[in-house]
């Protein structure tokens, strides 16, 4: 303030700069680093009032609300709740169908997935090795039963050694 | 005041919560213990010791020698 006077006696030019007035170049306060209102469950008093600009009416009730409480009626605190706040708990709690919607698009995804999959199949992939092959499997099961592999639980445990078959 | 709302809870919603919880996550933990005892661990351990009773490991290994699985141990005959 004291800058802004004796640049006032020097120059007799009036102070329009808001830089002058608010000291040495500091930056400009944007609104985003304000104090901000928000609606959430786990924090029920946000910093500030909801409405920022308040009619003559609204303002005049604010001024009433100063006085003894029992003076308001119903609809003036109700109207002085929503001064204060955005939505109450019950609306901001309030579910919604929202759900059914991702799990549609889930489906849906996974479903577009599925026809990728089938053309890789078709025009992106090579041949299955040759291991895969009927001849290859039955030589491997056999090997595997002469190994006696999981014959507790498992594998040649399904198998009758005496019939030469498997198990029913 | 006409059409007041009952008084919401106010206090004691941590320990409502708490109580439900600690009660519902035990039973589960125990009942999914207990379930997968008796359904998985003890029906395999007799299993095994049915398995164990009758297995006879000489005949075992000559009937996996003859099959040739073996390098160092070659069916007999021949």
């Amino acid at each position: 303030m004291m800058a802004s006077r004796v640049v006032s006696l020097l120059s007799k030019r009036a102070i329009s700069t808001s830089v002058c007035m608010r000291g040495h170049g500091v930056a400009k306060v944007e609104e985003y680093s304000l104090p901000s209102y928000f609606d959430r469950r786990e924090s029920p008093l946000p910093d500030v009032r909801f409405l920022k600009h308040l009619t003559p009416e609204q303002q005049s009730l604010k001024a009433k609300e100063k006085g003894s409480w029992v003076a308001l009626s119903n609809d003036e605190k109700v109207e002085l709740y929503r001064i204060s706040f955005n939505q109450s708990f019950a609306e901001m709690n309030k579910g919604s169908s929202e759900w059914k919607s991702v799990i549609g698009g889930i489906l849906f995804f996974m479903g577009f997935t599925g026809f990728v999959v089938l053309w890789q199949k078709q025009f992106m992939y090579g041949e299955i090795p040759h291991t895969f092959s009927e001849d290859w499997i039955s030589r491997q099961s056999q090997r595997m039963l002469d190994m006696r592999i999981n014959p507790v639980e498992g594998f040649s445990s399904k198998w009758d050694y005496d019939k030469k078959e498997w198990k029913k | 005041m006409s059409g007041a709302l009952a008084k919401p809870v106010m206090r004691g919603m941590l320990a409502k919560r708490l109580r439900f919880h600690l009660i519902a996550a035990f039973s589960l933990a125990i009942g999914i213990a207990a379930t997968f005892k008796f359904a998985v661990a003890e029906p395999r351990k007799r299993a095994y010791a049915e398995f164990y009773k009758k297995y006879d490991a000489a005949k075992e290994f000559e009937a996996m020698r003859e099959a040739g699985v073996f390098v160092s141990a070659r069916p007999t005959g021949k």
